[in-house]
């Protein structure tokens, strides 16, 4: 009997040791989709790119926990006095995975080839503000002419268009990640292979297997190696959201990139603190469409919708509370900017339906003329949702909304056209913080206007604010631009995105911040 | 036989040409490019991604090139996942669809098979009732309700196996997948089982194996069980073509990497590339699953020879 029960008890022992994973500091994250590639020359920058990516590759600055900019592998940098040309001194210690230290031709090259047309690199336009850059997008001036050299192993020179103040925060984005140059000598475009890759942040990859997960483990090169504490970090790809909670509840997730935002208040009071919700800075607004012919054309339509839209009861009814009620269309949060507001908002509702009445009065609409608008979304519960209310909002003033939905990829089709709708669905989220990157998607000439708003008095402030050399004055330019815009009621803005996150509460370091990009080198898993 | 098959397969080459052909033009009138999304493209560098796919020729020009790499078993790059071409999908996802649907056809035959057979036999009793009730709710139930459930109920709430994830296959991973994915396959195969043998039972054959004294036993299983099998068989060509293509659904919930779901990423992503091959090859399975089908008629039915 007792040798039974020592039997029973080596048995249990033994198969407890099984159960304990091998790599116990292994981070388990949910990301819901999957990077196009482990070369920063030919991602996509969705949030799963720059997850992916910005553990395996660091940049001349990189991201402290709460989304402050840090030094990375440039230990310190500065501007000349007209801001054209910055000067970045790399540290002596960053390192390959292969032990080749990481020098300023890594740079070079790796912006050369994010410019390349024959790279067809589709986020290269991140990089114009570089000398030239565009024109060598376009095919229009050799690669040679890029803003960009190396005087020597540790001294990177970057030359500019104009002033950048942000010109730091763009360098933490993966875009501006460095490749190894002797790697992609030898192998080209191919550098990227899991059996040769190598790169310069905390871990590198091991394994992926597509539409599975991509497994990388700590890079013992890195120059804060002696920092990081995770073993490793998993990427599982859940592109299905309650796949990924249940996989987060079951435990198998250490963290989940988003979650339904409708689901908020069950999850809250079911999963308590792991439930992380953090303003983000993206907006989702509705482009009010300019182009002759459309109603919406009228400077007091557009008035009018604006009035009309209940921001309020369409973040507390139908997303439950989990985003901001805004009328900017640059976030509250972005540094060095102080959030603007649309006019004219900020009265009763009564008040502003009876002003909205008068102005659709004096376009000449009324119960005679009743206003049709067709309004364009791309297919999903919650766009549906809001543009259903939102048409119940316009529908006392007269309005018939038609809706038309579509997958994604005609939906925004149809927006770059231009023509098939009044009112259109949209959202931006911040490629780096700072205003001109929300500010740019209504110039004339970018393709990401899709209202087709055309203001002469927005367009000559923004060239002044990029031509701007003192930021209080850049800062200044952008507001008034901001303002004008939204005088001219040139969109609806709808509300505030916020960054959802599931993440384990046995874990530290991780923080919630406002461009919602973590590096798993800072995290600690608690046991 | 040898000739059957060799002029079977002849013949499975326009098929899928005309499959591939009416596929490639299809794909490329349906609205919506493959660089069309929520960050709309600078001109300059949606024609720089055009002119590196190609897609800036004229289309009989982008028709001709792509059969002509598809002739050397070429199926180009994903425009999505750019680190992988389109082979080396399909290379990594069949084994796990293929693995998949192996499992959930031989439980939807273990169970199926015998449920019918035991309908048949009991006809009009309560077990009858019962099981072919079972069977049709296994029908009405859709798997993307089954599915979640499956995961809901032994993944989070009982935490007796994972929610989800492949794992590179290991039987815990697989076993929710695997029974959600056969549910319905039970079903078809226990009611088709049941009526088969139901009207085999009644035959003359039977009557005569009776008449000579054969043990009800010996009567179903060496007289009865393999004419009865005849339309399960039949169905199983298309079932297992369904099963290994159409465990999208499943393959979505679970979060499994097989080829189903590169196909639905690749048709929404308007990865034309990806979409054409998956539809190259899984025009290519169904045509050879059918072809053994047919060929396992003769095996199983004496009337049936393909000889000349």
């Amino acid at each position: 009997m007792n040798n039974i029960r020592s039997l029973a008890s080596g048995l249990v022992l033994t198969v407890s040791l099984f159960a304990t994973p091998l790599y116990a500091d292994t981070l388990n994250i949910g990301i819901y989709g999957e990077p196009s590639s482990l070369d920063a020359a030919r991602v996509n920058g969705a949030v799963y790119d720059n997850d992916v990516l910005g553990d395996l590759f660091e940049g001349l600055v990189t991201l402290a926990p709460d989304g402050r900019y840090l030094p990375g592998v440039a230990s310190e940098w500065a501007s000349s006095e007209d801001g054209l040309s910055w000067t970045f001194t790399l540290r002596d210690d960053a390192k390959w995975s292969d032990g080749q230290p990481v020098v300023a031709e890594d740079f070079v090259l790796a912006f050369r080839r994010v410019l390349n047309p024959k790279n067809a690199s589709v986020y290269a336009n991140l990089l114009y503000p570089l000398k030239n850059a565009a024109a060598i997008n376009k095919g229009e001036a050799d690669l040679s002419t890029l803003g960009v050299s190396a005087k020597d192993d540790h001294t990177l020179v970057l030359t500019l268009e104009g002033n950048t103040p942000y010109l730091p925060t763009l360098m933490a984005h993966i875009i501006a990640a460095p490749v190894p140059s002797h790697l992609v000598k030898q192998y080209g475009n191919d550098w990227t292979e899991l059996d040769h890759i190598v790169t310069n942040g905390a871990f590198m990859p091991k394994r992926w297997i597509s539409h599975d997960h991509i497994e990388t483990v700590k890079n013992p090169y890195f120059h804060d190696a002696d920092k990081v504490t995770l073993d490793g970090v998993n990427y599982y790809l859940t592109e299905d959201l309650s796949t990924g909670l249940s996989r987060f509840r079951a435990g198998e997730l250490d963290v989940m990139r988003d979650f339904d935002a409708q689901r908020y208040p069950w999850l809250k009071d079911h999963l308590g603190d792991a439930v992380h919700l953090h303003n983000q800075l993206a907006t989702y607004y509705y482009a009010l469409n300019q182009r002759e012919g459309h109603p919406t054309a009228d400077k007091r339509v557009r008035e009018a919708l604006n009035l009309a839209l209940r921001r309020d009861v369409i973040v507390d009814k139908i997303l439950q509370g989990a985003v901001a009620p805004t009328n900017a269309l640059v976030p509250t949060g972005t540094s060095h900017y102080e959030a603007q507001t649309m006019p004219g908002l900020d009265t009763t509702v009564e008040e502003r339906m009876k002003k909205a009445r008068e102005l659709l009065k004096e376009a000449g609409y009324g119960p005679d003329h009743p206003l049709t608008l067709k309004l364009r979304y791309n297919t999903r519960d919650d766009h549906r949702r809001i543009a259903v209310a939102a048409a119940a909002m316009w529908k006392p003033l007269g309005i018939n909304i038609e809706q038309v939905n579509a997958e994604a990829n005609v939906h925004y089709a149809e927006m770059a056209r231009g023509n098939d709708f009044d009112i259109g669905r949209a959202s931006w989220v911040a490629d780096f913080d700072d205003a001109s990157n929300f500010l740019g998607i209504l110039q004339s000439d970018n393709v990401k206007n899709y209202g087709g708003y055309h203001s002469e008095a927005f367009d000559r402030l923004m060239a002044e604010a990029s031509a701007a050399t003192h930021d209080g004055q850049r800062q200044q330019l952008l507001e008034q631009a901001e303002q004008q815009a939204l005088g001219d009621y040139a969109l609806a803005p709808v509300y505030s995105d916020a960054a959802r996150n599931l993440v384990n509460p046995g874990l530290s370091g991780w923080e919630d911040n406002a461009i919602n990009r973590h590096l798993s080198r800072w995290v600690t898993l608690l046991h | 036989m040898l000739s059957y098959t060799l002029k079977r397969l002849a013949l499975a080459i326009p098929t899928l040409l005309i499959v591939i052909t009416i596929s490639f033009f299809l794909m490329r009138v349906a609205p919506g490019g493959p660089f069309d999304g929520e960050r709309q493209l600078p001109p300059e560098i949606e024609a720089n991604l055009k002119a590196a796919y190609h897609l800036d020729e004229p289309l009989p020009m982008q028709y001709l090139r792509y059969m002509g790499n598809l002739l050397q078993g070429d199926f180009g790059p994903s425009f999505k996942y750019k680190d992988f071409s389109v082979t080396e999908l399909i290379v990594q996802g069949f084994p796990v669809s293929l693995e998949l649907g192996f499992w959930a056809i031989l439980l939807a035959l273990a169970i199926g098979l015998p449920l019918g057979v035991i309908a048949a036999l009991k006809r009009n009793s309560s077990i009858d009732y019962l099981v072919m009730s079972i069977a049709l709710g296994g029908i009405a139930v859709p798997n993307f309700v089954i599915a979640p459930l499956l995961a809901l109920v032994f993944g989070v709430l009982l935490a007796w196996l994972p929610a989800g994830g492949w794992n590179g296959g290991a039987w815990q991973n697989m076993l929710l997948p695997v029974i959600a994915l056969s549910i319905q396959q039970i079903a078809y195969i226990a009611r088709m089982m049941r009526a088969s043998m139901i009207e085999i039972l009644s035959s003359h054959f039977i009557r005569t194996a009776r008449a000579k004294g054969l043990s009800e036993s010996e009567v179903i299983w060496r007289h009865a069980m393999r004419p009865a099998m005849l339309p399960v068989v039949s169905y199983l060509g298309p079932a297992i073509a369904g099963i290994i293509t159409g465990s999208v659904v499943i393959e979505q919930i679970f979060g499994i990497p097989g080829i189903g779901r590169y196909f639905v990423q690749g048709a929404l992503n308007r990865d034309y590339t990806l979409v054409m091959g998956t539809v190259v090859f899984y025009g290519a399975l169904i045509v050879l699953l059918n072809l053994i089908v047919d060929l396992l008629y003769s095996v199983l039915d004496p009337q049936i020879r393909y000889d000349d």
